[in-house]
This record gives C-alpha cells, sequence and structure tokens, in this order.
C-alpha cells in the first residue's frame, strides 16, 4: 500500500534532531545525533534500536513531549488542515479511576467537545476497537491486551492524522500481542482508522518486520540512524516466509556491525574506561549463554536471530548479554553472529570453581571499574573501601542512576568471580570474605 | 478473541448499571432522610456559632443531659470545619511546593518543623489574635478553637498530597501533557485522583489528632480570659471542675458515640469510595466496604441529583469551550536566560536570608527581655524530664502491644475483628478519660511525677498496636509456612521471622505515637480534678502553667525547645530505623 508516490508534502519531517540528557555541565548523555526523518502519507514506519538509542526521545518529540536539544520537527502545512499527533503507550498510560468510556472520552473533553458529541464518537471508537461491553469497566477489571485496546481507542477517537506508537505491544504476553497486532493491521489495511500514517518504536526485530513499510534502523550510544530497510513483502506477512526470514537476519547482522559503534570508544557500551555504563546482567545468564552457544548445534557460533528465536529472548535482552561477553572476551559479534573466544570454550568445559577463575581474570583484566576496585583495596591497609566513594567517581562521567547501575553490576560481577565482596549494610567494599 | 481476565470481578460494573432498575424503594427515602438530618444540623450548627460572645455568659455551658447532643454537633461542626480550611491549605500550599523549586526550599522543611511542633502550645497566641480579630463576638473564639484543630490537621495531610504530586507516574503526566489538559483538568482528572488514596488516609490520621484538640481547646483559659465555648470539650472541663463523675462518664460516652457515627457516616464511605482510586492496575482481593456508601450509590435520586449539581459545571466548561482554545506554549516556552536565572536565584536567597535575619531579631528581642539564659537552661532539664517519660513509656508500650499485635495480626479472624476497635481507640481522644486516671491518682495519694506520666501514651500507644497488626497480617504466607516446615520457634522465629517483618509498620506506629505523646504532655504533666491540682514536672506542665498564666515569652520559650526535642528526636532515632525499614525489610 505503499506503492503511492508521495505527491503531497510530507505529514512530518524530523531535521537534523539532536539531545542530550542530563546536566547543562560536565556529563552528558548524548541519545541523539543528527537524525532525520520523514513520514509520508500512508505509511507506517518503524523505529527500530536498542534500548538507549534515543528512539523514544525521537518519538516523544514529535508527540511535543520533549524539545529537543537541537534541530527541528516541522509539520509542513497541508491542504486539510493542521497535522495533529495522539499517542500510544507501552505501559498503556490509563487513569485507573476512569472506566474505559470515560478514558476513551478525556482526550474529547480536553478539546472541548460536547458531550453528546463525545459520548458518540468515543463509542464508536470504541466499537471499531473491540471493546463493546466493556465501556463501564474500570482498567484495573481488563487484561493487558484489553487495556491496550483501550490506549488506542483513546488515541484514535481524537482523530490524530499520526499515530505514535511506544513499543505498544511490549508489555503483552506473545499470544495477546500477535492477536492485537493483526487486527491493527487489519483495520489499518481496511482503511478503518483515521489516520494518515502510523509511527512505532519497537525493539522486536520481527514485529518491524512484520508490521512496517520502511524501517529506521539505530545505532545506540548516540542514537543515530545507521540504515533504512524498505519492506517491500505483500500484507498479510507470513513470518515462515524465507524471505521474511532473509530480512530478519539482515537486520541482525546490520545491528551488530562493529563499525556501528563510533571511533572514539573502547567497546560497544557508552563511555570509556571507567566511564564505561555497564548493564546488570547475571552472570547465571552469561553461562547459560556460553553454554548454549558452545553445544550442539551451535558448536562455538551461533546466529543471533536463531539464539533469540530459541530461547525467547528479544532482541533487546540479548544484545546486553552478548555485549557483556564481548567486553570479558569471552564471545565476538561478527555479521550477526556470535562467536565464542577460545577462553570461553575453556569455560564452558571448567568446573565450578575453575570457572569462577577464569571470570575473575577476564574482570580484572577487560572490565576497568573492577581493576579500579580492586586496586583500590589491595593498596589500603585494612582493604577495605566505601562503596559511596566509587559511586561518585562514576557521577563524574554519567548520570547517578546510572552509576548505581553500573556499580551494581560490576559488584555482582566481583561477587561471583570472588574478586573482592561487598556489605550491604555497610555500602563498603571489602577483600576480606573474598579469599 | 476476547479473553477476560479470569476475574469473576470484572463482570460487576455491567451488572451495576443494570442494576439501576431493580433497586429497593426504601433505599431512596433512607438515603433521602439521612442527608436532610445532616442539612438541617448544620446550619443550626453555624446559626449558633455567629452568636455574639455575650449570649456565651447568659448561657453557661451546664450539665444538662438534654443539651448534649447539641454540644455534641458543635464539637463535630468545629472538627469538619477545620478539616475543610486543612484542605484548602493542602490543595494550595502543597501545589504550591510542588510546583515551584523556590517554594519547595522553603515550605518543605517548613510543614516537616511544623509537624513536630507541640501544637498546643500554639493556644495563647491564636486565642488573643482571633479575639481581636473579631471583637465582641463568639466567632473569634471559634475561629481559635478552629485554628487548634487545623494546626493539628493541615502539615501531614499538604506533606502526602506534596508527595503524591511529585510522584505522579511519567506516563499519565505525558497522557495529559499530550492532550493539552488546561491546569484546572490535569488538577481534577490527573492530581487530585492519584493523590486522593494517601491524603485520605492522613485525613483519618488528622481527624483522630483533632478530636484530641478539639476537647482541648473548647474550655481556654489564657490570662484572665476564660473561655467555655459550647461542645463536649466544656462539659467535660465543667464536669472536672465540680467532681462530677457522673458527668464524666456520661461525656465520654457522647464521645463514643460521635465517633462511631463520623466512622461509619463518613470516613467508611469515604475510605470505600477512595478505593477505586487506588493506582495499581490489578483488581485488589479485599476491597474496603461501607454500607452507607452502597446504600448512597443505589439510591436513583442521589445519581440524578449528582448529576444536576454537575450540569452548571458542564455548562461551565461547555461554554468556555466555545471560546477559541487558547493553547499555552507550555513546553516551548523560551528558557529564561542563565545570568537571568542565576541573577533571580540570588535574589530569592537574598530575600530569604534578609527575613530570616528579621526574624532572628525578632525573637532575640523578644526573648531577651523577659528571659534569661537560666530560664533557657532550667526548661532544657524539664525537656530532658519528658523526653525519659517519652522514651520509657513508648518502650514499654512496644513491650505490652508488639507481642499483642502480632498474636492477633497472624490470625486473620482476629485480625479483622479488632483493627477497627484498635482504630477506634486511637481515634478516641484520650484527655477525655484523664479524669478517672486523676481521681485515682488523688484518692490512692500516688505520686504524679509517675504516676501522671502513663496518661502521656494512653492515646497514643493505639497507633502501635494498629500497625503492629497490619504489618503481622501482611507477613507472607510462604514465608510463615517456611518458618513452619525448619521450625523456626522462640528467639530465632521472633529474630528473624516477626520482627523483621513488622519492624516497618512497628517505626510508622511508635513515630506517630511519640509523636503524639510529646504533645499529650501538654495536658497529661499537668492535670486537675476539682480543685485538686496534680502536676509531673516537665517540659508539658511548663507550657500548661504559662499558658495558664498568659506569660507568652515562656510560651514561646517551651514551644521552641520541645520543637527542637521532638524534631533531634526524630533525626536521631525514627528517621534512620525508618531508612534501614526502606532499605532492607520491605518485602518485595
Amino acid at each position: 500500500m505503499t506503492c503511492m508516490t508521495p505527491v503531497q508534502a510530507p505529514l512530518v519531517e524530523a531535521k537534523a534532531v539532536r539531545h542530550l540528557y542530563g546536566k547543562a555541565e560536565g556529563a552528558n548523555l548524548l541519545v541523539l545525533d543528527n537524525v532525520d526523518l520523514t513520514l509520508n502519507e500512508n505509511e507506517i514506519v518503524g523505529l527500530l534500536g536498542r534500548s538507549g538509542s534515543g528512539k523514544s526521545t525521537l518519538l516523544r518529540s514529535i508527540a511535543g513531549l520533549i524539545k529537543p536539544t537541537a534541530g527541528q520537527i516541522v509539520f509542513p502545512p497541508r491542504p486539510e488542515g493542521p497535522t495533529t499527533v495522539s499517542m500510544v503507550f507501552q505501559s498503556f498510560a490509563l487513569f485507573p479511576w476512569l472506566t474505559v468510556l470515560q478514558n476513551v472520552e478525556v482526550g474529547l473533553e480536553a478539546k472541548g467537545v460536547r458531550p453528546d458529541q463525545r459520548r458518540k464518537r468515543a463509542l464508536a471508537a470504541i466499537d471499531l476497537i473491540g471493546l463493546d461491553g466493556f465501556e463501564n469497566a474500570y482498567p484495573k477489571e481488563l487484561s493487558g491486551g484489553m487495556r491496550q485496546r483501550v490506549g488506542l481507542a483513546r488515541a484514535l477517537v481524537v482523530d490524530p492524522s499520526i499515530l505514535l506508537m511506544d513499543e505498544p505491544f511490549s508489555a503483552l504476553d506473545v499470544l495477546t500481542a500477535e492477536t492485537l497486532r493483526t487486527d491493527l493491521l487489519d483495520l489499518w489495511s481496511e482503511g478503518r482508522m483515521p489516520i494518515k500514517s502510523i509511527l512505532m518504536v519497537t525493539h522486536n526485530i520481527e514485529e518491524a518486520v512484520l508490521m512496517c513499510d520502511r524501517i529506521l534502523v539505530f545505532s545506540s550510544n548516540p542514537g543515530r540512524v545507521v540504515s533504512t530497510i524498505k519492506v517491500d513483502l505483500p500484507q498479510p506477512r507470513n513470518r515462515q516466509d524465507p524471505a521474511f526470514r532473509d530480512l530478519v537476519e539482515r537486520i541482525y547482522a546490520q545491528m551488530t556491525r562493529p563499525d556501528q559503534a563510533p571511533a572514539a570508544r573502547d567497546g560497544v557500551f557508552p563511555g570509556m574506561g571507567l566511564g564505561m555504563v555497564l548493564p546488570r546482567v547475571s552472570t547465571n545468564v552469561m553461562a547459560g549463554l556460553i553454554e548454549t552457544v558452545h553445544a550442539d548445534p551451535f558448536d562455538g557460533r551461533a546466529p543471533m536471530s536463531d539464539l533469540a528465536q530459541d530461547l525467547q529472548y528479544e532482541a533487546d535482552e540479548l544484545f546486553p548479554i552478548a555485549e557483556t561477553l564481548q567486553l570479558l572476551r569471552l564471545a565476538e559479534m561478527r555479521e550477526g553472529d556470535l562467536v565464542l573466544t577460545p577462553t570461553a570454550r575453556r569455560y564452558a568445559e571448567a568446573d565450578v570453581d575453575a570457572r569462577k577463575s577464569i571470570f575473575a581474570q577476564q574482570l580484572l583484566a577487560h572490565v576497568p571499574l573492577a581493576a579500579h576496585v580492586r586496586r583500590v583495596l589491595d593498596d589500603r591497609p585494612s582493604h577495605m573501601a566505601p562503596a559511596s566513594r566509587f559511586r561518585d567517581e562514576l557521577e563524574d562521567f554519567m548520570s547517578s542512576d546510572y552509576a548505581d547501575q553500573t556499580l551494581r553490576a560490576v559488584t555482582n560481577w566481583s561477587r561471583y568471580a570472588e574478586a573482592f565482596s561487598y556489605d550491604e549494610g555497610a555500602d563498603r567494599f571489602s577483600l576480606e570474605d573474598a579469599v | 478473541m476476547v479473553f477476560l481476565s479470569g476475574d469473576l470481578k470484572a463482570t460487576r460494573p455491567i451488572a451495576r448499571f443494570l442494576n439501576t432498575g431493580t433497586v429497593p424503594k426504601w433505599a431512596d427515602l433512607v438515603a433521602f432522610l439521612l442527608l436532610a438530618a445532616c442539612a438541617v444540623l448544620v446550619v443550626r450548627g453555624a446559626e449558633d456559632m455567629s452568636q455574639p460572645l455575650a449570649a456565651l455568659h447568659a448561657t453557661p455551658v451546664t450539665l444538662d443531659p438534654a443539651r448534649l447532643p447539641e454540644y455534641a454537633l458543635r464539637t463535630t461542626l468545629r472538627m469538619f470545619l477545620a478539616l475543610g480550611a486543612s484542605l484548602i491549605f493542602t490543595f494550595t500550599v502543597a501545589t504550591l511546593a510542588a510546583k515551584s523549586r523556590k517554594a519547595e526550599l522553603l515550605i518543605v522543611p517548613a510543614l516537616d518543623i511544623l509537624q513536630s511542633v507541640p501544637v498546643l502550645g500554639f493556644l495563647t497566641f491564636t486565642v488573643t489574635f482571633f479575639m481581636g480579630l473579631f471583637p465582641g463576638r463568639q466567632l473569634g473564639v471559634e475561629c481559635a478553637a478552629i485554628f487548634a484543630i487545623f494546626t493539628s490537621q493541615a502539615w501531614n495531610m499538604a506533606f502526602s498530597f506534596y508527595q503524591s504530586l511529585r510522584t505522579i507516574p511519567a506516563d499519565l503526566d505525558e497522557v495529559s501533557r499530550q492532550f493539552g489538559f488546561s491546569p484546572w483538568r490535569r488538577f481534577t482528572r490527573l492530581e487530585l485522583p492519584f493523590a486522593t488514596p494517601s491524603l485520605v488516609w492522613n485525613v483519618m490520621m488528622s481527624m483522630s489528632g483533632g478530636w484530641f484538640f478539639v476537647v482541648a481547646s473548647e474550655a481556654i483559659t489564657v490570662g484572665d480570659t476564660t473561655v467555655t465555648l459550647p461542645g463536649i470539650g466544656s462539659w467535660l472541663s465543667v464536669a472536672i471542675a465540680r467532681q462530677d463523675m457522673k458527668a464524666v462518664a456520661v461525656g465520654v460516652g457522647a464521645m463514643a458515640v460521635i465517633i462511631v457515627l463520623y466512622d461509619q457516616l463518613v470516613f467508611r464511605p469515604v475510605v470505600a469510595w477512595a478505593d477505586k482510586f487506588r493506582f495499581e492496575q490489578t483488581a485488589s482481593q479485599q476491597r474496603p466496604a461501607s454500607w452507607l456508601y452502597d446504600l448512597l450509590r443505589r439510591a436513583a435520586w442521589t445519581r440524578s441529583l449528582s448529576q444536576t449539581l454537575a450540569k452548571p459545571l458542564t455548562g461551565l466548561s461547555r461554554a468556555t469551550a466555545a471560546l477559541p482554545p487558547v493553547r499555552l506554549p507550555a513546553v516551548r516556552l523560551p528558557k529564561p536566560h542563565p545570568a537571568l536565572g542565576r541573577v533571580m536565584d540570588l535574589l530569592w536567597l537574598t530575600l530569604v536570608a534578609v527575613t530570616l535575619a528579621g526574624g532572628v531579631w525578632l525573637l532575640w528581642s523578644f526573648l531577651s527581655a523577659r528571659l534569661t539564659f537560666g530560664d533557657v537552661g532550667e526548661v532544657s532539664l524539664l525537656g530532658l524530664a519528658t523526653l525519659l517519660r517519652v522514651v520509657v513509656l513508648i518502650a514499654l508500650a512496644s513491650l505490652i502491644w508488639v507481642p499483642i499485635g502480632v498474636w492477633i495480626g497472624l490470625r486473620p479472624a482476629w485480625a479483622e475483628r479488632l483493627q477497627p476497635i484498635a482504630q477506634f481507640l486511637a481515634a478516641f481522644p484520650a484527655n477525655v478519660m484523664f479524669p478517672f486516671a486523676v481521681a485515682t491518682i488523688v484518692a490512692l495519694r500516688l505520686n504524679p511525677n509517675i504516676w501522671l506520666s502513663p496518661l502521656m501514651v494512653f492515646g497514643t500507644q493505639w497507633y502501635i498496636l494498629f500497625n503492629v497488626i497490619a504489618g503481622a497480617s501482611a507477613i507472607p504466607s510462604d514465608l510463615k509456612e517456611a518458618a513452619g516446615m525448619f521450625g523456626l520457634k522462640g528467639w530465632q522465629w521472633w529474630r528473624q521471622v516477626a520482627i523483621p517483618g513488622i519492624f516497618p509498620y512497628y517505626v510508622t506506629g511508635a513515630l506517630t505515637a511519640s509523636g503524639g505523646s510529646w504533645n499529650a504532655s501538654i495536658v497529661a504533666e499537668a492535670v486537675s480534678w476539682g480543685h485538686e491540682h496534680l502536676e509531673a514536672a516537665g517540659l508539658g506542665s511548663y507550657i500548661a502553667k504559662a499558658t495558664a498564666a498568659g506569660d507568652s515569652a515562656r510560651v514561646a520559650l517551651g514551644v521552641a525547645v520541645m520543637s527542637v526535642f521532638v524534631i533531634a528526636f526524630n533525626r536521631t532515632l525514627w528517621r534512620p530505623m525508618y531508612r534501614y525499614a526502606e532499605r532492607r525489610l520491605r518485602l518485595a
């Protein structure tokens, strides 16, 4: 349905949008770097990327909820009047104290639509989205899928030109999400929704390929558009179709391409050295992934898309694990495949104690923060140091939330590796129980 | 394609909707009569209040049981007027604090301190002020009494509202911004509903405290001025002066009736109604119930009445909707130049500093003319005496009520029955019970320094009990089962299961109880029974004596020292315990 060449002006254009989070001076996190986007009539466009790639920030800039640090969001004038937007949230964002009907009416009420009109339009939207019979229910009485239907009805009832969706299906279970996706695509292809275009944020590669006419792949830290993929497969699309699978793999490969990472970093994580923001990945999960890739049928090298399918992980969950392995030099990502290093293969074969010592070696050699804490503890006669000291140090590089997350990640890994221990009550690192 | 959430309640709203035609007719009649009676009572009470002051002297408070209902009504009315004032204060001041960073810097610490100040000490100042405001009219004294209740209610309500405003969920905030809610709509649709559950809980706590003060503030003696406003508090003080034990008992009974009535007629319905505002996405298992709320909701005419009442409002909103929509460019507001911002900050800080310096100078000149450093030393010593009482009594109350509360909390059948009783006892103004205790002490010639002390925790110990009951019932059953499986018993069971499980609840209860005890010391350390005056050496009796003598400098000193004690006590003991509980002992 996208074959029409757009003769009209685009619905919205984002021009050189750049956004920084953080304090005005010092540590800033660049989440969006020079992003351009054009949304034309009659298309579903997906913003695909991992958390931290700024895709939600771009969506919120278009929704008018965030003012980007630099760049412009332009709604070119169109013959039928000003372009309007409406948004569907990942968490549904329903008012728990309002009924389904009141929740749907809330946007119309704010616009000052007369009550009788309001009621009529809201009931029509409820009918369209398959919620009839639930008008007087409160959100807490509904299942997740039905709640997101309320979110959709509320967004559609105000007749927006563009429907913005922020990971609309990621809080739902697999079956419910699939039903809702199919229903939405049916409504879209039958032209029963008043909207002209859909812009959706997702981190689910298959979902993007299933629904979108065009996919913008974002790199993370900072968020940039690394490629634009046109999806020409006819609707309804079949996940088992070889062409579909092929496209999914291509996107995986694109998201793991090494040239994606800007040059000025020495890893896959944002920041350098001590200032690296680390994800909280459990050592059990790392061990599990290593064992899976080590065993048949992968034998040390596994395509990420297969892993995601086998392990029931979404790309967004799998990537941080793989990247942590990469940081620890236990694996490498090559052309969409995860390849174990010889150290990792040794790890897979080792017993519990040997595993711990291999992990400790890799940790102290390749995670600067772990090495730093260990060095400080070694130097002090008491072999103790307050954790707040390291947290403060980290906060020179990153926000306090990230500093906390990073320190917790390293604490956990170090406890497993028995590199040093941590006393939660005293908020203190020490070497005491480490040996 | 439609799957129900497996929850039977999911079908309820529709059933409720269909039910409208089959409501019993009597529900209409009963609800109407109740509401009409309430309206008449309010009008009567309000008429009485605006009488000239001379009328008070013409018809002094008598111990005539026929007049007791009227006194009870006047007392209740004062409570609700103060509550209204507290709500207005909450909505304005807390909103200001949440929306303006500069206001926040002043308001939040001020609320924190005001929460710990013994409000009874204020009476001296406020009575003089309000009587000057309405000379010769009863209204002035009424205002002073209402203000005293207000000062016991407003702070924690404002605090809870402020905290709710600061924790509005980000996604709901985004929805309301995205749909361009006006500030008023944002308040009614988002902020007020979100804050309602915790506000209702705080209103309940405030009301419990308020009963205490309404009793203490109706019969006021400041220096030479003695005013007894018609009310239960005055009834009691007259009964005490005449050593009439029967009248005291009747007064206590009337108080109990009022508290039961207001619980059943006001709070149950409000709590049941507020349940729908609880911010959670799953249906809760136990919903608070209220027969009155169900009755009002079932009666057809209350629905049509609320619709009629809503009509002018909708008309208003329609009228404003007809106007061209004014879109405030809220997000696009140009940021003030950083230098300008810094200058503004500096000006604000200077303003605050100058005001502060002025205040300190004023305090100094007021106090130094009337007091010496010896006074400060004496008051501090008395403060230590009261501190000792509070600590010992809270410890004793904990030793008694924690085991009992745990025992009750672990037995759901008992907890369900006894929890409301503990809450009732916490709401019951303990000072109406004082005469019985005092008469006993006088009769047995006991040492007032020791035996007056229990009165301080008499009303506040229940906070410990009902919080511990709540904590013990909240211990997850899998933990209890695991403890049973491994045969945990005795001290180990207390140390590893019970105490960690109830600790956060206990701290909340003990914090409230100790704050209340400080306050109660003002009425508990100096009591009378007829012309017998009993006194325990302490800060409370110091303030009470200074109030009776109209010595405002000593009252100010006493109140200030007590505030310092309370704040120091909170900061060094309760707050660290609270933090510890939050960090280590929160279940899930």
